[in-house]
């Protein structure tokens, strides 16, 4: 844990979204929307609520972290670099050829405890870490980020019922709710409300929060379990693209691969955001 | 021609119930084991009690099942999970191609009602795909231990055992093989010598066909020689080259489709490393069609001694 104080959050996830407009910048793009509206969520854990230690990647103590979204891995390899996972230079090497940050997380990089991408697979990967821990009688947590779309995917919910049967309330789930994916709107697509209730339904205790409000973020996520014996998740409202006004809330910023000219006008609007965020 | 005098086989058993009977006193010996179930009833209440916190029933959700046991690998432990072949390797593969296999953790797949085992419950129980399914992952060992005994050891060499592992079980009492030869996950069993044809078996009924056939066609003065392929990844290569020297023909017989299992792995081995002709024997290109158990459907889809005999006359008067 860091106990960074608000500010230092700010420029953090500032920070993380001018590394991944970096890497979307470079030959492959990279999943920006998503890795934006999770940012806030990311820097939150791991600059603040997560027990993690960049030097002692693998201390079993440590909190655990899995993207199920994994396609926001640009997100992910910012985070652990600018947490000091991974040198910063390294994230250029994304989506070209040799470099170890692939698409989606792989194991091969440090920080990353599990391979994802596939939708629907981080929470009965996050069960089990979170079971092992209390059979091994450790006191870590585990985390779960998920996309909003993603809990169109029947896996989720068997982990949900599972995750409540066996009372893993070491276990907490975020909802990245950007309310877009892919090609559309989220509840134009399937039906995904009422949301808190479902989970309520399925046992969990449940928190609603702003995804881009760090203080709130850092407040309930650092002090679940909210319910003894349930695990919890957090339903966090998000806006796709957060961060950059001119993508913001827009389907298209799903997949990006900037041109040079739209990099540099994102860094700009970044730089701004830097200074607002120093004061 | 050789024969190898064979002691007298054990009685039929349940593979399930051999796995079962192995696994739960090897919980109270090492910490790292879990054993994971789907609501299979594999399990009864003592077996329950004597594993304690080790085992947990998650309910019917396959999924879920390969992804916890994938969290638990991660953390050191060494998971057996439960379920039925037909949704092991169909509905969570891909739980287990991506959240087991990908990483390499050592979990331990242990699906029953292998082939054919569901018999008159029908294809939505048959497990006819898992082979090819579980053999074309890496990382992956898939075994298929022909009998009662053969499952104990390689519930006990699975503990030493690197990555995944899928074996495959049965789900009623089937046929021991006979001979002593121990067995040993990757190595092919030698359960006859011959010089004609070569016969190679893999599951309880197939290798039982196998060594029936062999002594059919014996009596008619064709000698064929027994493999019992109960590991088909890795594949013991050697040993079937070594096997299929000199010998015209080699014949492979197996609960499973004709693609993509063990003829599959066998067509693979040979064309590349000593080409020979191969005839596979085992379920046609069709979902089963008729009501009756096990052996009943064995018997109607030909993957039988009498057959494999018949296909190898044949074959040898067509040369």
């Amino acid at each position: 844990m860091t106990a960074a104080g608000p500010v230092e959050l700010r420029e953090r996830a500032t920070r993380v979204r001018e590394h991944i407009a970096d890497m979307c910048a470079g030959p492959e793009g990279g999943h920006l929307g998503g890795a934006y509206s999770a940012a806030d969520i990311m820097t939150a854990l791991y600059f603040d609520v997560m027990n993690v230690d960049p030097a002692r990647p693998d201390a079993p103590e440590r909190d655990r972290f899995v993207l199920s979204k994994g396609h926001a891995a640009v997100g992910l390899y910012a985070t652990l670099a600018e947490r000091g996972f991974l040198p910063v230079d390294e994230l250029a090497s994304y989506g070209r050829p040799g470099s170890r940050l692939m698409g989606h997380p792989v194991r091969a990089v440090p920080g990353v405890e599990a391979a994802t991408g596939s939708l629907g697979h981080g929470l009965a990967l996050g069960c089990g870490f979170a079971l092992g821990a209390r059979l091994d009688g450790r006191d870590s947590r585990t985390f779960v980020l998920m996309g909003d779309g993603e809990l169109q995917e029947g896996s989720v919910w068997e982990a949900a019922i599972g995750a409540a049967s066996l009372g893993l309330d070491r276990l907490v789930a975020v909802v990245d709710r950007n309310s877009l994916q892919l090609t559309g709107p989220t509840d134009s697509i399937a039906a995904m409300e009422p949301l808190a209730d479902r989970w309520r339904g399925f046992g969990w205790a449940v928190q609603e929060a702003d995804g881009h409000d760090l203080a709130a973020l850092v407040r309930a996520l650092g002090t679940a379990p909210w319910e003894p014996g349930r695990p919890s998740v957090l339903i966090a409202r998000t806006v796709k693209g957060r961060g950059l006004p001119f993508l913001e809330g827009r389907t298209a910023c799903h997949y990006v691969t900037f041109s040079a000219r739209n990099h540099a006008k994102a860094r700009a609007v970044l730089g701004r955001s830097r200074k607002e965020d120093t004061g | 021609m050789t024969t190898t005098a064979a002691p007298a086989p054990a009685a039929p058993a349940v593979t399930r119930e051999a796995y079962r009977d192995r696994l739960i006193p090897l919980l109270g010996t090492d910490p790292r084991l879990m054993c994971l179930d789907t609501d299979t009833g594999l399990f009864g209440a003592a077996h329950i009690e004597a594993a304690g916190e080790r085992y947990l029933n998650l309910g019917i959700a396959e999924h879920n099942l390969m992804g916890i046991a994938a969290g638990l690998a991660f953390g050191g432990r060494m998971p057996f999970v439960n379920t039925m072949a037909g949704f092991a390797s169909s509905r969570a593969l891909e739980a287990v191609k991506v959240d087991i296999a990908y990483p390499a953790l050592p979990v331990r797949i242990m699906a029953t009602h292998g082939g054919l085992a569901a018999g008159h419950l029908g294809p939505t129980h048959h497990a006819l795909e898992d082979l090819a399914v579980m053999r074309t992952l890496p990382t992956m060992t898939v075994v298929v231990p022909a009998d009662a005994a053969a499952t104990a050891a390689v519930v006990e060499q699975s503990l030493d055992l690197p990555g995944p592992l899928y074996v495959r079980l049965g789900r009623k009492a089937t046929p021991a093989v006979p001979g002593d030869e121990p067995m040993v996950i990757g190595r092919a069993q030698r359960l006859r010598e011959g010089g004609d044809v070569v016969l190679v078996g893999c599951g309880p009924y197939p290798v039982a066909a196998c060594t029936e056939a062999a002594g059919l066609l014996g009596e008619s003065g064709v000698s064929a020689a027994v493999l019992n392929m109960h590991t088909l990844s890795p594949l013991d290569t050697e040993s079937l080259c070594t096997a299929a020297s000199g010998a015209s023909l080699v014949v492979t017989v197996e609960e499973h489709w004709r693609s993509g299992g063990l003829g599959g792995a066998v067509c693979e081995a040979l064309a590349e490393r000593q080409p020979v002709r191969v005839l596979r024997i085992g379920m046609p290109d069709q979902f089963s069609d008729t009501v009756g158990g096990q052996e009943h459907l064995l018997d109607h889809y030909g993957i039988t001694a009498a057959r494999t005999a018949a296909a190898v006359t044949a074959a040898l008067e067509a040369n």
